[in-house]
């Protein structure tokens, strides 16, 4: 078991309403009026050494708030925060052992790249010889030497990126901390960064704890992941667990495209359960994929896991087979997106890479009748407490982020 | 049909009407002042132009120690200004929350009433046994011969009252644009408090502060210099933070230095406040040039001082610049 760098036990942060006495004792008989907006909501979360942990969901979730607490600069208003098992609850930012990288950069635009780096060298009272030797060896790391004598107003933006995670590593923090850091490099400069990161992560071998709304960037690099909604995570894994066994329909619906389909248990023999959906199909689903589910579930498979088959074709033994007709066909280049409606009403999104069928006139048009059909092992099943109504709510959000 | 106006032109177009404005209005009179000065003769028997460039030395030579004066009063009340300016545009920018525009307002509301009005009304509150003075005396607290006008400490704190807005202004706006996430940063690098720092700047300030308030009113410097030196101490180890010494404070560079030249300048050739709050022992240059002007009349002298006056406050504004560095007054923001 690998030591933790970050355990969060029951954090929780309220912002507005009051939560100094008097106040609330003046609206204690006003239900929950003025209680303020639940921003993280009793989170416990363990984040392991040397890890590259994610902090995924959409803005509004909470994720940069609970960071921000991690850095000390928001208080939590219940729960406690420790750093390689020491409480820095209420240590000040100044005296906890952890850096940020900031959404903005927030170099101080009056002091050179140098000054910038060296800055909390220089208040940790490092000696002269030692501070140069750490600035050059981390400008070096990020790529930038020779920049030193330059003011932030000279540089680019990638570069001022760099300079603010040099700045931060510079102090080999216990747990470094990245507030979206990549938002605002263009899509080109944002990829070679991803790689970039993940690389100076694995150098220096700091704790990152990294937000972002990127469900991609969150993939590219990270080593576990905490995808957020509403003050709290609603799964936590690795991006292969949380893209392959999404838990609930907000997870499957924020990390990639799903198909989600209501089903009905209908039995069970040793190894798979049996499903059946509202037009009447009957699905196979491993049992080991439903063990930990609870409630209302719902079925889901990725567009990419399913192939598309005529009616007279033979599928694998043992694969889903469900009868739908194409309504929408776009020709991606590297593969085919298809919109693909069931008898029941409810459209499934098809990725058929352009292998076997490559020219238009072997591709599926709409109005032809398919069979889709995907092996068992690649269905998941998700809670669906809300329902389907509050997951259209969640699929649009997501949709906007 | 509509000519239009080529591209290039239009920078130049725009400046036309205020360099317009500057060479009717300064730049002509400066130099008919400039001729005026090199006159010889009197009001009575009439001018002639000699080219006397001597006068220069003779105005500086007769006159240094107002010069001296007026720099010293007008270096005391920039330095009072920016003492009781900062926390002012600091609290405002940082604190003023959704009052920041009723503060604004309330530092700029005095110049509603006029200069002169509100010198006189200081006269008047400030009189031997006026609303102030008065009870006090009556009370015993003070000595009846104790008087606060007709001293140099009324004058400088008239002039530095009558000029505090332009202190705080350009404070308020430098910092108000210092961005609170770089506060941040500085806190996540280890800025923390600034205790010992804090507490000899404190000391070194508060100490020059009553030294020179002693020299000026004429006392033993002793006991003022000590006690203002443990509480400018207390007051730095409390207030200034690491955070505040390393970005807030050199971020506000550029408002320190537009608010003291603009508080300086005025201040220096102030005479306003010199002839309603001082006496002649307490008169600045600015009083010698109206005396010249327009009671002796003697138009030759009061030019060449005025433009004595003038070199002086160029070349102090230059030293100045050099001393805080024009590049970090224009260094570029991240």
């Amino acid at each position: 078991m690998a030591d933790v760098a970050v355990r969060l036990v029951q954090l929780t942060k309220r912002f507005g309403g009051d939560t100094t006495g008097r106040r609330v004792a003046k609206y204690v008989d006003d239900a929950n009026a003025d209680q303020g907006f639940l921003a993280v909501d009793h989170i416990d979360l363990d984040v392991n050494e040397g890890e590259f942990f994610s902090l995924l969901g959409p803005s509004g979730c909470g994720k940069t708030t609970t960071l921000r607490m991690i850095g000390g600069f928001e208080q939590p208003t219940d729960g406690r925060i420790e750093l390689q098992g020491e409480d820095v609850t209420y240590l000040p930012a100044y005296k906890r052992n952890v850096n940020t990288v900031f959404q903005n950069y927030a170099l101080f635009p009056h002091l050179t790249i140098y000054e910038n780096v060296a800055f909390g060298l220089r208040r940790r009272k490092v000696s002269d010889a030692d501070v140069k030797k750490r600035v050059t060896e981390m400008l070096e790391l990020v790529e930038l030497p020779g920049y030193e004598a330059r003011k932030p107003g000279q540089i680019s933006g990638g570069q001022a990126q760099r300079v603010a995670l040099a700045r931060a590593l510079v102090n080999k923090p216990a747990v470094l901390l990245l507030d979206e850091p990549l938002g605002a490099l263009d899509l080109k400069l944002r990829k070679q960064m991803q790689i970039e990161l993940k690389r100076i992560q694995q150098e220096v071998g700091i704790t990152f704890i990294y937000v972002t709304h990127d469900q991609e960037e969150a993939m590219t690099m990270s080593d576990r992941i905490a995808v957020m909604n509403h003050g709290h995570y609603e799964q936590l894994g690795d991006p292969e667990v949380l893209y392959e066994r999404p838990r609930t329909r907000f997870v499957a619906g924020f990390l990639g495209v799903s198909n989600l389909l209501p089903a009905s248990a209908d039995g069970r023999d040793d190894r798979y359960a049996n499903f059946r959906l509202s037009d009447g199909t009957a699905v196979r689903v491993p049992i080991a994929v439903i063990q930990d589910r609870a409630g209302t579930l719902a079925l889901g498979v990725r567009p990419e896991k399913i192939r598309l088959l005529e009616e007279k074709d033979e599928s694998p033994a043992g694969y889903n087979r469900v009868a739908g007709r194409i309504v929408h066909a776009s020709y991606l280049g590297v593969s085919t997106q298809y919109i693909v409606q069931l008898k029941d009403g409810h459209r499934v999104t098809v990725y058929e890479q352009n292998v076997t069928r490559a020219t238009k006139a072997e591709l599926w048009s709409s109005g032809e009748d398919v069979v889709l059909c995907w092996a068992p092992e690649h269905c998941f099943v998700v809670e669906d407490a809300g329902g389907m109504a509050a997951a259209e709510a969640d699929r649009e959000l997501a949709a906007v982020v | 049909m509509i000519q239009r106006v080529p591209r290039g032109a239009i920078p130049y177009l725009l400046l036309l009407p205020g360099i317009g404005w500057l060479v009717l209005f300064y730049l002509y009179p400066a130099l008919q002042l400039f001729l005026v000065s090199l006159w010889t003769g009197n009001i009575t028997q009439g001018y002639q132009q000699t080219w006397n460039f001597g006068i220069y030395a003779e105005g500086f030579n007769e006159y240094w120690p107002w010069i001296v004066r007026s720099a010293a009063y007008g270096g005391l009340a920039t330095l009072l200004a920016f003492l009781l300016g900062y926390p002012l545009a600091y609290t405002i920018a940082f604190k003023g929350g959704r009052y920041k525009n009723v503060l604004l307002f309330l530092v700029i509301a005095p110049f509603f009433t006029s200069f002169l009005l509100r010198t006189i009304s200081w006269k008047i509150i400030l009189a031997d046994n006026g609303l102030v003075l008065g009870p006090l005396k009556q009370l015993g607290i003070i000595p009846q011969d104790f008087q606060f006008l007709a001293t140099p400490v009324a004058v400088i704190a008239g002039i530095t009252y009558n000029l505090l807005p332009f202190m705080t202004l350009p404070l308020y706006v430098a910092l108000e644009k210092v961005d609170f996430r770089l506060l941040e940063a500085a806190r996540d690098l280890y800025a923390g408090p600034w205790r010992p720092g804090g507490a000899i700047v404190g000391a070194i300030g508060g100490g020059i502060l009553a030294f020179l308030a002693a020299l000026v009113v004429e006392i033993n410097p002793l006991l003022p210099v000590a006690v203002a030196a443990v509480v400018g101490a207390l007051i730095g180890r409390y207030l200034i933070s690491e955070s505040f010494v390393r970005i807030t404070f050199p971020l506000s560079l550029p408002g320190v230095f537009a608010g003291s030249l603009l508080t300086f300048i005025p201040a220096v050739g102030d005479f306003v406040n010199a002839d309603l709050l001082g006496n002649v022992r307490t008169q600045m240059i600015g009083n010698v040039i109206e005396a010249r002007f327009l009671k002796i009349t003697d138009y030759p002298m009061a030019s060449a001082l005025s433009f004595i006056l003038m070199a002086a406050i160029i070349i102090g504004v230059l030293i100045y610049a050099r001393i805080l560095g024009t590049e970090e007054l224009t260094g570029g923001r991240a």
